[in-house]
């Protein structure tokens, strides 16, 4: 795939890694919890769609070895969804799946965050997602723990 | 004689209405639902998102439901699926290094920074059949311990071994396109990175047959398990309208490092040579497979001689697809009259050229004749 | 960049299968004029009908050239990549489609994909936002899809077009295919229309 572009777009926005974490949480949320969060803004889930929301596919690229030469692994769902605010804010959602509202939801939000007055209470709904699937994690993390092998060597009479 | 035949119409819708409720089972033995088949047929549904080449646990369940449980036929219904969704693009190489581990093993390498973590497997069961599960009663909840310090981290084995240089490095990213066997036709020979792509989506028997035969001895790799990693991969994509990296979320995968002997050549130091498996979900006997048929196919590439079926790309790569291969298969059950009829018209006529010059009169079988018009 | 955003297809699947049809239509009966109808409103100098062939034939998996005229305009390369995800590319000979608002100025044929013999169907197609379009004069072209032979008058094109044409028409089954439209219509020359002398022509 060709990645050389004429005109990158303009995304020197100082807070794009914010943003891009906001984005990230933000997937790891059910629709209500999304729904939850905008609500806690007072934020509108109106919103123009700018394109359909629709599922489609992402090729998944893995790397030889691991770290090598990418390679195609096999593909995956992506539901993406683009709406614009009354205020003209663009927000954007792709996640893995189907699930079309929690994708247009998410948009919502993404566009909601670039308002410097919502994003503080976006922020900590998100925090609060996050540490929800934190949580699940560590503690999948404390079973997986529990299976590791601790070997213990038995003396074979040499010094 | 040609003779155009109507009148399956009505048997085929009722054969799929039949189909629906054969499906069904009995109707006093609850549903099951696609959420069942997806948390409690997990391998199962790993295996058809591998196959299928689609990753999407509920749609690979539905498809199992709707396919009464046939793996390739599955595979055909996630493969039809797919055909109907536009593409956005690929997503960044993903990086097995940061997987959130469920599981892994190294089969060479007993004291590696983050362990042997065995997480949730087969080996070591006794495999005798638990009658208890028939209850359905509920397990014992999993035990739990604190993760060591150097848990967060695990650095692939083959990162570790290739820094003395004693193991092949992987081939440099340098950018080149990513051929896709879904876009173009495969011309042989295939470059490495297609081989893995119609491996990951092959068979799991005839790779797992194809793997076997290697350590048989028909294309003898001397393999070791480097590593085996299972566990979740987050995907991130760059939308061309953001023109910066999305997290799509994470993925479940296996990883297989196959570690294999080399003998070295004038230019290259003896090291050890790999094989390179990755499926989607849980899928540990593909995984090995795959990196077994891997390095198997690298026989040119290494100097060894193409002399067994698993070294040969064009026979591993157009036969590995269960669909293409159960396609060919099966379609011969569908209605071949004519090309028959006119099968056995030579044969008819042979029958009769052979009769006349044995001057020995043929019976010709009447039901035969009945039977083919 | 997406405050402007110009609207995509409204019904993306109809919408681009009727774009797809005529663009088939157009390449099947090469130089009959079709009705390319179009409710887009790109942000100029893409025009609508460029815009909608675009939309309707391009992806992800087909790289984008776009001439000198069209990339000097960033808010069209914000519109293609949200709407098709095509990639940008500034070499035209990875491109599998070509943008060309300044046909006047349009590279040589040569500075495009021409495909391989064993797969032809990976050279470029060119896709050319012409002022003229018209069958009742200019060259005339004969070879399938074509009954007898057909005029098809566009422009305004480089001065070397008619040897051009020849030189792309002779390497079949290598070569480009055009695709010229104009306002509410299109009208589409591949590689296997040949070139008509005047002198050659039979009487009608």
């Amino acid at each position: 795939m060709p990645s050389v572009s004429q005109t990158p777009p303009p995304h020197s926005m100082p807070d794009l890694a914010a943003r891009q974490r906001a984005m990230a949480r933000a997937g790891e949320a059910t629709s209500d919890e999304l729904r939850a969060a905008l609500a806690r803004t007072g934020a509108v889930t109106e919103a123009q769609d700018l394109r359909p929301t629709e599922t489609g596919l992402v090729m998944v690229r893995g790397r030889i070895g691991g770290d090598g030469r990418a390679f195609n692994a096999g593909e995956a769902t992506v539901t993406r969804a683009a709406v614009r605010l009354p205020g003209g804010e663009t927000g954007f959602a792709y996640h893995l799946g189907r699930d079309r509202v929690r994708a247009r939801l998410a948009a919502i939000l993404d566009a909601h965050w670039q308002r410097p007055e919502a994003r503080p209470a976006l922020e900590a709904a998100l925090d609060a997602i996050a540490g929800r699937r934190a949580e699940a994690v560590r503690q999948a993390a404390r079973k997986t723990a529990a299976t590791r092998v601790n070997f213990f060597t038995l003396a074979r009479g040499e010094d | 004689m040609y003779v155009a035949v109507k009148g399956g119409e009505a048997a085929i819708d009722n054969a799929h209405r039949l189909l629906a409720e054969v499906r069904r089972g009995d109707p006093a033995v609850p549903e099951l639902t696609v959420a069942q088949i997806r948390e409690q047929m997990r391998l199962l549904v790993d295996r058809v998102m591998t196959e299928g080449s689609l990753y999407d646990p509920d749609l690979a369940a539905l498809a199992l439901k709707q396919a009464r449980g046939d793996v390739v036929e599955a595979v055909f219904l996630v493969r039809a699926y797919r055909t109907t969704l536009p593409r956005f693009g690929a997503t960044e190489p993903l990086d097995t290094g940061g997987m959130t581990l469920a599981r892994r093993i190294s089969a060479t390498f007993k004291d590696l920074p983050g362990g042997q973590v065995l997480g949730p497997t087969f080996d070591y069961t006794h495999r005798l059949v638990d009658f208890a599960l028939e209850d359905g009663a509920d397990p014992a909840p999993a035990a739990e311990a604190k993760p060591e310090a150097d848990a967060a981290a695990c650095p692939r084995v083959t990162d570790l071994l290739g820094q003395a240089g004693l193991l092949e490095p992987s081939p440099p990213d340098e950018g080149a396109p990513v051929g896709d066997l879904t876009r173009e036709p495969v011309d042989y020979p295939a470059d490495r990175a297609l081989r893995l792509q119609g491996l990951a989506r092959g068979d799991e028997g005839f790779i797992l047959a194809l793997g076997y035969s290697t350590q048989r001895g028909y294309g003898r790799t001397h393999p070791f398990v480097g590593e085996i990693r299972v566990g979740a991969v987050e995907l991130e994509f760059t939308p061309e309208e953001l023109g910066f990296p999305v997290s799509l979320g994470t993925v479940d995968l296996t990883e297989c490092q196959m570690i294999n002997q080399f003998h070295g050549s004038g230019a290259v130091p003896p090291q050890f040579t790999r094989g390179y498996g990755l499926v989607f979900g849980q899928g540990e006997r593909k995984a090995m497979a795959m990196a077994l048929v891997d390095r198997s196919l690298r026989a040119a590439e290494l100097g060894e001689a193409v002399v067994v079926p698993a070294q040969d790309q064009e026979f591993v790569l157009a036969h590995c697809d269960s669909l293409q291969a159960t396609g060919f298969v099966e379609h011969m059950k569908l209605p071949h009259y004519v090309d028959f009829q006119a099968e056995l018209e030579l044969v008819r006529r042979l029958r009769a050229e052979h009769a006349a010059l044995a001057a020995e009169p043929v019976q010709d079988d009447p039901t035969l004749r009945e039977a083919a018009e | 960049m997406a405050h402007t955003l110009a609207h995509g297809f409204a019904d993306p699947v109809h919408e681009g299968q009727a774009v797809f049809r005529a663009a088939m239509d157009a390449l099947s009966r090469p130089g009959q004029i079709r009705p390319l109808a179009t409710t887009l409103a790109p942000p100029a100098p893409l025009i609508p009908e460029l815009a909608a062939l675009a939309l309707a034939l391009t992806d992800a998996d087909t790289p984008v050239w776009l001439d000198a005229p069209l990339r000097a305009e960033p808010a069209v390369a914000a519109f293609l990549r949200f709407h098709t995800g095509a990639p940008l590319v500034d070499a035209p000979d990875r491109a599998a489609f070509a943008l060309i608002a300044d046909p006047a100025r349009c590279p040589a044929f040569a500075a495009f994909s021409q495909g391989t013999p064993a797969y032809p169907d990976t050279s470029a197609t060119l896709i050319l936002a012409v002022e003229t379009l018209s069958n009742s004069a200019g060259p005339a072209f004969a070879g399938p899809g074509i009954r007898g032979t057909a005029h098809l008058d566009a422009g305004p094109l480089p001065a070397d077009w008619a040897s051009r044409w020849a030189a792309n028409h002779a390497a079949f089954p290598l070569g480009l295919d055009l695709l010229f439209v104009a306002s509410a219509r299109l009208a589409g020359l591949p590689r296997s229309a040949r070139p008509v002398a005047l002198e050659a022509m039979p009487c009608t």
